[in-house]
Parts: C-alpha cells; sequence; structure tokens
C-alpha cells in the first residue's frame, strides 16, 4: 500500500496573498481510496489547501501531485478532480437534473450516457424524484445531496469537500456524517474533508491532518490524534485537556518525571526528546483521571458540577494550576463522593499523561 | 477578486474596459477639463475667447448680482432639503413599521413616480398651480377664494416642485437606517424607564441620523443644481444657478464665465457625495 | 401607574394613526399631481383647465402632427442607440471591475461614477463646449454620443450590485466541473447576470428618453427630442394637447420602471444572502 501512487500528494506547499502566508511548507500524502480529513480553526489554511488541489488557487512554491501527475498551472477544468462547495453552489437557473449532467455535458459525454448516468447518481443519494426541481426549492440537506451527486457522477479520481455539513443543523449533521462515509467506502473514491469540527473529523475520517496558521501540526489516525497529540496546540484543539508547566527532573527511557510549579511531582510519557531542566508541558485529558481519598498527588476539591453522565470536579493543585476531572456517574450516589473544599488524591496511568515540548 | 497576472488576462481585462474607458475619456473627462480650462479664460468681444490665464470669472461671484443667485440657490436647497425632510421622516417611520410583506409594494410605489419623467412632472406642477389652473379653479368654483392666488412662479412654487422630485432620495436612506434598527433596542430603552419622547430622542433619532444625513445631501445635491424646475415653476423670477450657467451660454455668450460657474458647482456636488460615501461607508463597516 | 400607562397607550394609538395619515398624503402627494394630469388630457375643451367632458381627440391630434412624430421618431433613435451601446460597454466594464484587480482602477472607478454625480446642467455645458471645440457639428449623433457617456455609469451602477452579490462558488463550480472560461461565462455568469443587464438597459432607455438638460445643450436645430419638444410646448403656452403628449410619455416610462423594478426584484436568484 505504501508502495502505491498516492492519490493526492502536496511537496513543500506554500500559498502567499501578498503579505500573508495562508499555507506554509506543507508536505501530504493522501493514499487511495482514503477519507482524509483537514481540521484546523478558522484561517489556518485547510480550505486554501484544498482549494490548491481543486485548481481554484495556485501554490506559490512548491508541488501538487494528483496520481503522480503533477498540476503545475493547470486550471481547474483540466484536474480529475469535484468540488463539493461550502454553499453547494448549485446553479439557481438551472434544475437539479440539468446542475447534475453540468460537468457531463462539459466532458461531452454522449446524451444517453449522461441519462443515464444522472439517473444513477440521483438514485444514489435518495432524490430521483427532485430531477425537475429547481435548487431554490429543496431543502438544506437536499441540496448537500444533489451537489454531493453532482460531484460523484463524473467520477473524479478525488472528491475535495469544502466543510459540507456547515450549513446543516446539528441532528442533521450527524445523519448526513454516517451517510456520506458510508458512501464513501460505497464508491471507493479518495475524499478530502475540509472541516474545523473536530468531532465530525473523529468520527468520519481514516486519517487528519490538524492544521494551524498554515502549517499541518499532525498527521495521523482520529486514535492517534486524540491519544497521542504532539503539540499543546493539537492537544487543545482536540477534545478537552488538563495542561500542567514544569520542568523535567528526570528522564527514564521513555518517561520523565516533570516538577510542576516547584512542588508538585508527575509522571508522564515523552513524545520528543527533552533533556533535565527543560521547560514542558504535561497534558492529561479529564476522563483520564481518577479520585481517590488519597494519594501520592493530592488537591482540593474547589468546585463540583453535575452534568447527568457525568460529574465534573476542579481540583486545585498547586496555586497556579488546576486539574479538571471527568468521573462517570454509574451508581447514583456518585456525584456525591467528594465534596466542595474536601482533600483528594489523584491517579492516572503514566501512558496517559503526555510530555509536550511544542 | 483576482489580482491580473499574465498576458492573457490582462488583454482581457483590457479588452472589457476600452470601450467604456476609451468613451469616457473622451466624451467625459476632456470635455469635463476643457470647462475647467475655459473657467480660467477670458471673454473677448463678441463672444471670442481670449486665452489669457485669469481668475476673474471666478472673483466675478461676488457681484451682488450673481451672488444673489447663489444665495437664493442656497436658501431654495435648504428648504428643499427641509421640506424632504418634514414629509420624508414620518413617511419612512410608518414604512418600516409596516408588515414585512407589504413594505416591498409600498416602496414600489414610492419609485415608480420617482423615476418617470422629472419635466412631466414638474410640468403636472403648471397644471396644479397655474393662474387657472386646477387648484385656483376648483378653490373658485367652491367659493373659498374670489380672485385667483398668484402661485405659480414664485419661490415657494419652485420649493414644492422639487420637494416633489427629490422627496424619495430622502425616504429611502432613512427608511433603510429605520428598518435596521433592532426593535430590542426600543424595548431595552423602555425597559430603563425611557418615556416615548425620550426613547425616540435619545435612541431613535441618534441611530437614524446616518439616514437623515445621507438623504439630505441626496436631496441637496440636485436642488442646488436644478435648472429645470426654477426655468418652469419660478418662471424667470426665480432664478437659481443652473439658471445662470444657461444664460451664460444662450443669451449672454459668455462661455468662459459659465464654465467658472459650473466648476462650482461641480465642486460642490463632488464634496457633498463624497461626504454622503463616507457616513453611507461608514455604516456598512 | 396604571393610569398612566393606560395614557401611554393612547397616545401611542393617536401617534400611530397621525403617521398613518402622514403616509397616506404623502402617497396622495406623490400621485395626485400625475393623476390630475392624466384626467385633464382626456378634457373635452380647449381651455385646459375647466372640464368639459371626455375625449380623445388630443391623443389622436398627436399621431397627426408631423412635428410630433419627428420628435417621437428621433427620440426612439437615440434611446435606442445609446441603450444598446451603453449596455453592452457597461456590462463589459462591470465585470472588470468586480471580478478583477488591475492598476488605476481605483481613479477609473471614480470616473466611472462621476458622470451620476454631476449635475445635468454641468455636463450638458461641458459637452457643448467639447463639441463646439472640437467643430462638430450638432445633431442627433452628438445626442447619442452624450446619452451613451452617461447611461454607461448608469448600466455599470446595476450590472455590478448584480455580480458583487453572485456567489463566486458558482463560476468555481463551473470550472470545477469541466467549463472553461468562456463555458463559464456563457452557460453560468451570463444567464445569472441577465436580470441586471436588462435592468441597466431598461433604465437605460427610461433616462435617454426622459432626458431634458443634455439633450437641450447638445442637440442640433433639426435635431429636436419628445422632452425638447413638450418644453418648448409648455414654454410657448400651455394647451391641452401638452398633456396628452406628457401623459404618454409618463405612462411610457411608468411601464418601464415598473419592468425593471419587477425584473431586479425577480432575479433574486443565485444571489447569496449573507
Amino acid at each position: 500500500m505504501a508502495e502505491s501512487i498516492p492519490a493526492v500528494e502536496l511537496e513543500h506547499v506554500t500559498k502567499r496573498f501578498g503579505n500573508v502566508v495562508a499555507v506554509n511548507d506543507v508536505t501530504l500524502r493522501i493514499a487511495e481510496g482514503e477519507f482524509f480529513s483537514l481540521l484546523g480553526p478558522s484561517g489556518c489554511g485547510k480550505t486554501t489547501t484544498l482549494r490548491m488541489i481543486a485548481g481554484f488557487e495556485m501554490p506559490t512554491a512548491g508541488v501538487v501531485r494528483i496520481r503522480g501527475q503533477e498540476m503545475g498551472e493547470t486550471p481547474p477544468f483540466k484536474r480529475p478532480v469535484n468540488t463539493v462547495f461550502q454553499s453547494y453552489a448549485l446553479f439557481p437557473h438551472l434544475t437539479v437534473a440539468q446542475n447534475v449532467a453540468f460537468g457531463l455535458e462539459m466532458q461531452k459525454v454522449p446524451r444517453k450516457e449522461i441519462k443515464q448516468r444522472v439517473a444513477e447518481a440521483l438514485e444514489m443519494v435518495r432524490l430521483p424524484q427532485m430531477a425537475n426541481r429547481k435548487p431554490k426549492q429543496l431543502s438544506g440537506g437536499q441540496r448537500q445531496r444533489i451537489a454531493l451527486a453532482r460531484a460523484l457522477v463524473n467520477r473524479p479520481q478525488v472528491l475535495l469537500l469544502d466543510e459540507p455539513l456547515g450549513a446543516l443543523d446539528l441532528k442533521l449533521r450527524k445523519a448526513m456524517q454516517l451517510e456520506l462515509k458510508a458512501l464513501q467506502s460505497q464508491v471507493g473514491i479518495t475524499f478530502i474533508y475540509v472541516t474545523h469540527d473536530q468531532e465530525e473529523a473523529l468520527t468520519m475520517s481514516d486519517r487528519i491532518a490538524v492544521m494551524n496558521e498554515g502549517r499541518v501540526y499532525q498527521v495521523g489516525t482520529p486514535r492517534e490524534i486524540y491519544e497521542r497529540p504532539n503539540s499543546r496546540f493539537v492537544a487543545d484543539f482536540i477534545g478537552e485537556t488538563n495542561f500542567l508547566t514544569g520542568r523535567v527532573e528526570e528522564v527514564r527511557g521513555e518517561q520523565a518525571v516533570v516538577l510542576v510549579d516547584g512542588t508538585v511531582r508527575v509522571v508522564g510519557t515523552l513524545t520528543g526528546p527533552v533533556s533535565r531542566g527543560q521547560e514542558v508541558t504535561v497534558a492529561i485529558r479529564p476522563e483520564k483521571l481518577r479520585l481517590r481519598p488519597t494519594g501520592e498527588v493530592q488537591g482540593r476539591v474547589e468546585e463540583l458540577i453535575y452534568i447527568g453522565t457525568d460529574t465534573r470536579y476542579v481540583i486545585r493543585l498547586t496555586e497556579r494550576s488546576r486539574l479538571t476531572v471527568r468521573t462517570q456517574n454509574v451508581g447514583i450516589g456518585d456525584s456525591q463522593r467528594f465534596r466542595q473544599g474536601e482533600r483528594v488524591g489523584l491517579e492516572w496511568n503514566d501512558e496517559s499523561a503526555l510530555v509536550l515540548v511544542e | 477578486m483576482q489580482r491580473v497576472s499574465g498576458h492573457r488576462q490582462k488583454m482581457e481585462v483590457f479588452t472589457l474596459i476600452f470601450p467604456a474607458l476609451f468613451w469616457l475619456t473622451v466624451f467625459f473627462a476632456i470635455p469635463l477639463l476643457s470647462i475647467v480650462v475655459y473657467s480660467f479664460l477670458k471673454k473677448g468681444l463678441y463672444g471670442v475667447l481670449v486665452w489669457e490665464f485669469n481668475l476673474e470669472n471666478y472673483a466675478r461671484f461676488l457681484d451682488p448680482l450673481y451672488f444673489k443667485v447663489f444665495g437664493r440657490s442656497f436658501a431654495v436647497a435648504v428648504l428643499t432639503t427641509l421640506g424632504c425632510l418634514v414629509i420624508g421622516y414620518p413617511l419612512a417611520a410608518w414604512l418600516a413599521t409596516r408588515p414585512t410583506r407589504f413594505q416591498g409594494i409600498l416602496l414600489m410605489l414610492l419609485m415608480i413616480p420617482f423615476w418617470t419623467n422629472f419635466l412631466v412632472r414638474t410640468y403636472a406642477w403648471i397644471v396644479l398651480l397655474a393662474r387657472e389652473g386646477f387648484i385656483n379653479t376648483a378653490l373658485m368654483s367652491l367659493g373659498v377664494i374670489n380672485e385667483p392666488l398668484g402661485m405659480l412662479y414664485t419661490q415657494p412654487a419652485v420649493i414644492v416642485g422639487l420637494v416633489y422630485g427629490w422627496v424619495t432620495d430622502m425616504v429611502l436612506p432613512i427608511y433603510a437606517t429605520m428598518v435596521g434598527l433592532d426593535r430590542s433596542l426600543l424595548e431595552a430603552a423602555q425597559d430603563l424607564y425611557a418615556n416615548d419622547l425620550k426613547t425616540f430622542t435619545r435612541v431613535v433619532l441618534p441611530l437614524t441620523m446616518p439616514g437623515i444625513v445621507a438623504g439630505s445631501i441626496l436631496v441637496f445635491i440636485p436642488s442646488m443644481g436644478a435648472y429645470v424646475t426654477p426655468d418652469l415653476l419660478g418662471g424667470g423670477k426665480v432664478d437659481m444657478i443652473g439658471n445662470l450657467v444657461q444664460r451664460q451660454f444662450g443669451s449672454a455668450q459668455d462661455w468662459p464665465f459659465g464654465s467658472a460657474i459650473s466648476c462650482v458647482l461641480m465642486a460642490i456636488m463632488v464634496i457633498g457625495t463624497l461626504i454622503y460615501f463616507r457616513i453611507s461607508g461608514g455604516r456598512e463597516r | 401607574m396604571k393610569t398612566g400607562s393606560s395614557r401611554q397607550r393612547t397616545l401611542i394609538r393617536i401617534g400611530q394613526k397621525v403617521l398613518s395619515l402622514h403616509a397616506l398624503f404623502s402617497y396622495l402627494f406623490l400621485y395626485l399631481p400625475i393623476i390630475i394630469l392624466i384626467i385633464f388630457s382626456f378634457n373635452n375643451s380647449k381651455s385646459v383647465f375647466r372640464w368639459a367632458g371626455f375625449t380623445t381627440h388630443w391623443y389622436l391630434d398627436l399621431f397627426s402632427d408631423p412635428r410630433i412624430m419627428s420628435a417621437l421618431k428621433n427620440s426612439l433613435i437615440v434611446a435606442s442607440a445609446s441603450t444598446i451601446a451603453s449596455t453592452i460597454f457597461g456590462t463589459m466594464v462591470s465585470i472588470a471591475m468586480e471580478r478583477y484587480d488591475f492598476f488605476g482602477k481605483l481613479p477609473f472607478d471614480a470616473l466611472l461614477y462621476l458622470p451620476i454625480v454631476i449635475p445635468d446642467i454641468t455636463m450638458a455645458v461641458m459637452l457643448l463646449v467639447f463639441f463646439v471645440t472640437i467643430h462638430m457639428p450638432l445633431g442627433l449623433h452628438t445626442i447619442i454620443i452624450s446619452h451613451i457617456a452617461f447611461n454607461i455609469s448608469f448600466v455599470s451602477v446595476t450590472v455590478r450590485a448584480r455580480l458583487a452579490s453572485l456567489d463566486p462558488a458558482l463560476e468555481e463550480a463551473a470550472q470545477d466541473l469541466y467549463a472553461n472560461e468562456w463555458q463559464t461565462f456563457w452557460k453560468v455568469t451570463f444567464p445569472l447576470l441577465l436580470p441586471g443587464i436588462i435592468g441597466g438597459a431598461l433604465m437605460a432607455f427610461t433616462l435617454s428618453l426622459d432626458d431634458y438638460v443634455i439633450t437641450f445643450f447638445t442637440a442640433g436645430a433639426r435635431s429636436t427630442t419628445l422632452p425638447l419638444r413638450i418644453y418648448s410646448m409648455v414654454k410657448t403656452g400651455v394647451k391641452p394637447d401638452i398633456n396628452a403628449l406628457s401623459s404618454l410619455m409618463m405612462m411610457v416610462s411608468m411601464a418601464l420602471v415598473v419592468l425593471s423594478l419587477l425584473l431586479q426584484r425577480k432575479g433574486g436568484e443565485g444571489v447569496t444572502i449573507q
């Protein structure tokens, strides 16, 4: 698999708009048939990256390859990729069927074949009865599916999706996430999916590239990204995390002892090389922490919030640091096990605490 | 928006703008510059031009005869603006408080007369105001008056004609600010113990001020440069700057002076328009 | 407290009534002069102002008056020619202005806007001065030239508004679906722009048909248009045939305006709502 030609490859791609560096030296290899997400906050360069693959923007430096073919200045209409736009961009003066047929007509596909493929595409998104409607007469979810059909009917080598679910309400979005994922495994086309919604990326993707300020911070499976973030940014952006800052006291193979705020010692797993005395951040997810009546690391319960499925404790660890702990409410009395102001012990598995350098 | 790059794109942009650029340069920019040049020249005998730079044409504005025309134009424009405001502000408020589905049609009804032939609309007022016009005939047959009132060819007639011509330009920007007004602001004001009058003076009025200023400029500018209305409804008795210009190119045959007046008129408009853009632009941001 | 609030409610109710009444009078103010003019154009009397029964003979007279028929012909020639040229030029320049950033765009934008801002009388005299200076004889062609000059601006304002509100992703989508630039323009941009272009053209036609001031200064002795004809008729004395001619002009321009407003309203599709 690693030997085959990647569906899309970016090599040291940079894009500048005037003085602004939108995309900064990005290198990515996206495999054939993969569901690949570009995840990051707005303005992180994910959409610009997608637009460079589509051909709407040309890189200032670097190379974009699609199936090994260097794209250079190739215009969008000569690239074997199709896009699902955030606003769907359905042509308002054309019917649904005419919209879906547009790309095939431009490629001079024979009329008979167009008719058949349009019908199939509408069948695929389960909207065959909408063929003669205008986009205006469709609901948001229907428009989204037509946009998908319009792109997929061309059987592109790669499908680019720019926050395609962004305009839908939460419930519909959840349903469409599953539908999109199922569709992707059905058609087997490489999907490159841009989103700022971490949950969406985690649910749908085979692999995720987390971007910030034009750079790719980390590429990995959803599990890797969540369990083994390589930087403070990734750990913070994906899910909820506690951060403690301190100095490395001792390095023991894969682990390090960190003195937090000069008072509390914690053990964490290394994510990169560190040396003694180095300033580092320790990241621990709230659900990985356990409260005990007493323990090696102690703190005081400062706040206690009951949120139904869980109870959230805010523990004062040192004068400068607090930790959030989430415990599941398995038994009815669970949320009343510890009280405000009480001293408690904190426990976690060593591999759950990550020592981050960046 | 795309930054032009490459030879092909340059050609494309050039092709697209060339006809308009050519036309507006030759038949607008050059004529404009030519009257600016003319305004510094001198009229010789029999309307011949004397190519000699001087500021005399501009100095002539101080002549009481011409100064009076400027003063009258200014007064008429100010009164027209006030008239439009008195009619337009409450009308805009009323429009903005109608149910949304009616607002479109009501606005359209407002626009239709605005866009129809200005000359004919002005003429309609002659039919109304003339000595034997509709109003006098009606009032006399009702026995309200015995003698016809001399309404036409007066300054108020000119002002009425101008208000009639431009009131829509006052209503639209005020309406726009009123519609943009957040209802909850009014409720907040009432909640904070402001009565209706206070709510109006402290909240509504300041918030609709940009609309008032924009509308006033939109009315003031064309009123100041009016030509047809004072000519038809003023009948030569209520001359404004526009009529003065016309006379320099007609009977007086003094093109340099006429050009100078046009230049000043134009300067007033351009300054007014710049202020307008500042205000309306500032509101959008 | 209770009496105070009920008093306030009464005041609000009165205020609303006054406001509605004011609105009614405002609309009457706008429409009555027009309506009275139209009514009196059917008045069967030599005197303009005293009602003496219904007739259409003033209208019939218009069509047998050679001076009016020739003015009508001139007006239609001027309006059609200037509308066609200014719509094409105005649309082309709008696309360049909305889609590209280029050297000298800002001053050009100002030049494009100036004919709308500048007073009619100033534009009229400057064109007169220009034509006389270059020794161009005045006639229908000078009127057409002048009308194109101001109509380019009005068309481009309308078309640009339409262009600016189009979702740029639509054109990208077309390119993404294998349409080259040419196909993208004719298959997507142009059909979506069409209501704006037609609206602009109707507006140009109306403005050209109605213009008096600029036409008066740039017209030759034998190139009288309808507004010039009406003006000289008004100046020589009010007669009922002016009412008929005026009413006709008014109804034509009203029809054009309603059409253009409806088109711009209907053309809402493809427009992004922010």
